[in-house]
């Protein structure tokens, strides 16, 4: 029966809208109406102190990837933008395996405890989640830094005698980034294997399949959802990541966040700054485009 | 040949710890259709397990051909199981399923081919070949469990109550292509069931457990006919337990007195029984009705239920207790006997069977 031949369904659908409109007002104008006024600004010209004039222009968009030579006008590729653009798309691809390998065992780890004790293994790993994010970046920073506990560590033990610079390097910003966004990654693939049907990793065992056999041709493609969600969750959050690269990374090692808030701060450039953030909404569309199309191939494969 | 010898597993290390199967030995032959037989929570799964390598016992032997499986982890040992929940992996097809053995054992792509084909012919799948494991019925998904395990030719395969989920007909079914398989193919079939009738039907000998012990292990007749004790008696079809006098012993024939002061010749245990009171247990359809004078034991008729393929009459002896007996129906032929009656109830020498106590 469907809801367009029947008076009562219709009537009850149309209901249903009416009481969702408040729902939905909100969720358009918080949706869209950033994202408008963003999309606005990046087509403005900067006031001399920060803000926008009105007055259209398509500077901003340009200088995502051009520059021009002060004296000459001579015309080049922005270099420093393009190499924070992959700079950010290396380190979150990057922060991205790091979790992944270390969040995959731990949640396999976790998955296969006696059920009254899985809660209290995945609490541990949602606690560190509950602390401000700047935080839980310092103790990292105490962790690394030249006199923190892991150079004085070793130093005592006489394994070095010069503390290694790790701080303020492209390591300091993945291990803070991986650290972070680590239950990001572990969450959702422990829902997907708790889901999972253990006697079939049995199976697996039974018809002859080694134990890297099993992870590979069992767990792995029954849990791939969860990895797939994992790996969004991780990714797209690590492109725009601001606190932790400004932190670990040290003025120097800036990522894509890091450069926008410049332009809103002291580059006083407004519409630099709206048209790079909406380059980086860019390149997580596309990222994710590019995720979703491969991992519905590898499904219809084999449908 | 499967050997196991005293096995024993105790689960839970600390705090209470409960004994899953104590001190189990049991040589199953070359080919045999051996059937694991109890009550829910006896520890029939956990032989089995002990078996494929899942679960590691206590204590004990488990060898195959003389050669020590505990040794193995369970993708060494030639042993390949039909789980109770078929365990099918969702995420391949039907024939994808039926290859993956052969796969892990890097069997080349055209052998794998041909054995799946084979497979799926075995059991009537071919057409379903290219099908999802979700969207095939469960008989069928019992069927491809099955040729799965197959397929790799294990020497033993291991059977968790392969049927119980499957309705009446497709059991009955199911029942008769295992048996083929089972011929066809010269495997050993380990097969765990709690249905008394499917155990008989379909065995070569049937071992009867209790509380992770196993109580008795014979043929289905030495079962049926000769059960050693109470519980194997209670467990498997109706019985009738009498109290007796054990008088002697002669090798296989024991000398009993019978609580109307009759005396008959009945199996004794094959452990053998010293003499004094036992229990005697005889099958409903083993005893015969006839006149109180000179029956073993008298009594009357206290019920007459009639079931189509038989009758059961319900004797109240007249020591006390009741004996419950069992008549094929002819066509049209009223029993002539009604409740009240005084009646005899008299069996065979040999027929009736001394319980160990
Ligand atoms: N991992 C375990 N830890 C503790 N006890 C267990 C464990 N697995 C099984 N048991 C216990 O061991 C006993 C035997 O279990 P098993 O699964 O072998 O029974 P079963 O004979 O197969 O029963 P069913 O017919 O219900 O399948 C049961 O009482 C069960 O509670
Ligand atoms: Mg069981």
């Amino acid at each position: 029966m469907s809801d367009a031949s029947d008076p009562v369904a219709r009537r009850a659908s149309r209901n249903r809208w009416f009481l969702l409109t408040p729902a939905l007002v909100v969720l358009t104008l918080a949706a869209s109406g950033p994202l408008l006024v963003v999309m606005i600004y990046s087509f403005l010209t900067p006031g001399d102190y920060g803000g926008v004039v009105w007055k259209p222009s398509i500077d901003g968009w340009f200088s995502v990837l051009f520059q021009r030579d002060f004296f000459s006008e001579e015309l080049t590729f922005a270099d420093a933008h393009l190499s924070i653009f992959w700079r950010s798309i290396w380190l979150s691809l990057m922060t991205t395996i790091i979790t992944f390998v270390i969040g995959f065992p731990t949640a396999y780890f976790i998955a296969t405890r006696p059920a009254n004790r899985r809660d209290t293994w995945m609490l541990l790993i949602i606690i560190p989640f509950w602390t401000n994010l700047l935080i839980r970046t310092f103790a990292v920073m105490e962790l690394i830094r030249n006199e923190g506990t892991v150079n004085s560590l070793l130093i005592a033990l006489g394994i070095i005698d010069q503390p290694i610079q790790m701080l303020f390097t492209d390591f300091a910003v993945l291990v803070g980034m991986a650290y972070v966004f680590l239950p990001l990654m572990v969450l959702p693939i422990y829902a997907s294997m708790e889901r999972m049907d253990f006697s079939l990793v049995e199976a697996g065992y039974d018809l002859y399949a080694t134990r890297w056999r099993v992870l590979k041709n069992v767990i792995l493609p029954l849990v791939k959802p969860g990895v797939i969600a994992g790996s969004i969750l991780v990714f797209v959050p690590s492109l725009g990541a601001y606190v932790t690269p400004r932190v670990l990374g040290g003025g120097k090692q800036l990522m894509l966040g890091n450069l926008i808030e410049l332009q809103f701060g002291q580059g006083r450039n407004w519409p630099l700054g709206a048209a790079l953030s909406l380059t980086l909404l860019f390149i997580v569309t596309v990222a994710l485009l590019f995720y979703v199309r491969a991992a519905g191939k590898e499904e219809g494969h084999h449908g | 040949m499967i050997e196991i010898g005293g096995v024993t597993k105790v689960y839970g290390g600390r705090g209470p710890t409960f004994t899953a199967l104590d001190n189990v030995s049991v040589t199953i032959r070359d080919n045999e259709f051996f059937t694991l037989l109890g009550p829910s929570g006896c520890g029939k799964t956990t032989l089995l397990r002990v078996i494929a390598g899942f679960v590691d016992p206590t204590s004990g032997t488990v060898a195959l051909d003389g050669q020590d499986l505990l040794q193995l982890p369970p993708y060494k040992r030639p042993v390949n199981t039909v789980f109770q929940s078929y365990a099918l992996f969702p995420h391949m097809t039907v024939a994808e399923n039926i290859g993956f053995g052969l796969k892990m054992l890097d069997r080349p792509a055209a052998e794998v081919k041909r054995t799946v084909d084979e497979m799926l012919a075995l059991v009537r799948m071919t057409e379903m070949a290219g099908r999802k494991t979700s969207e095939i019925s469960g008989g069928q998904q019992q069927r491809v469990a099955l040729a799965r395990a197959l397929a790799p030719r294990p020497k033993v395969l291991l059977l968790d109550e392969p049927l119980s989920a499957l309705d009446f007909k497709l059991r009955k079914e199911m029942q008769i292509e295992l048996k083929r398989l089972q011929s066809e193919t010269g495997i050993t079939f380990i097969f765990v069931t709690h249905d008394q009738e499917e155990a008989l039907t379909m065995s070569d000998r049937i071992a009867v457990m209790r509380a992770g012990s196993i109580r008795q292990i014979g043929g289905p007749r030495d079962i049926y006919d000769h059960p050693a004790e109470r519980f194997v008696a209670d467990f498997i079809g109706d019985t009738n337990f009498l109290d007796a006098t054990l008088l002697s012993v002669d090798g296989t024939a024991a000398r009993v007195k019978l609580a109307s002061g009759a005396e008959t010749t009945v199996r004794a245990p094959a452990e053998g029984a010293k003499a004094g009171p036992v229990t005697l247990a005889v099958r409903p359809e083993h005893a015969t009705l006839g006149n109180a004078d000179g029956a073993l034991l008298a009594g009357k008729l206290a019920n007459i239920i009639y079931f189509g393929t038989d009758t059961h009459f319900h004797v109240d002896l007249d020591g006390g207790g009741s004996f419950v007996l069992r008549q094929q129906n002819q066509p049209d032929q009223k029993s002539g006997r009604s409740t009240g009656d005084r009646v005899g109830v008299s069996f065979p020498a040999g027929v009736g069977q001394v319980l160990r106590d």
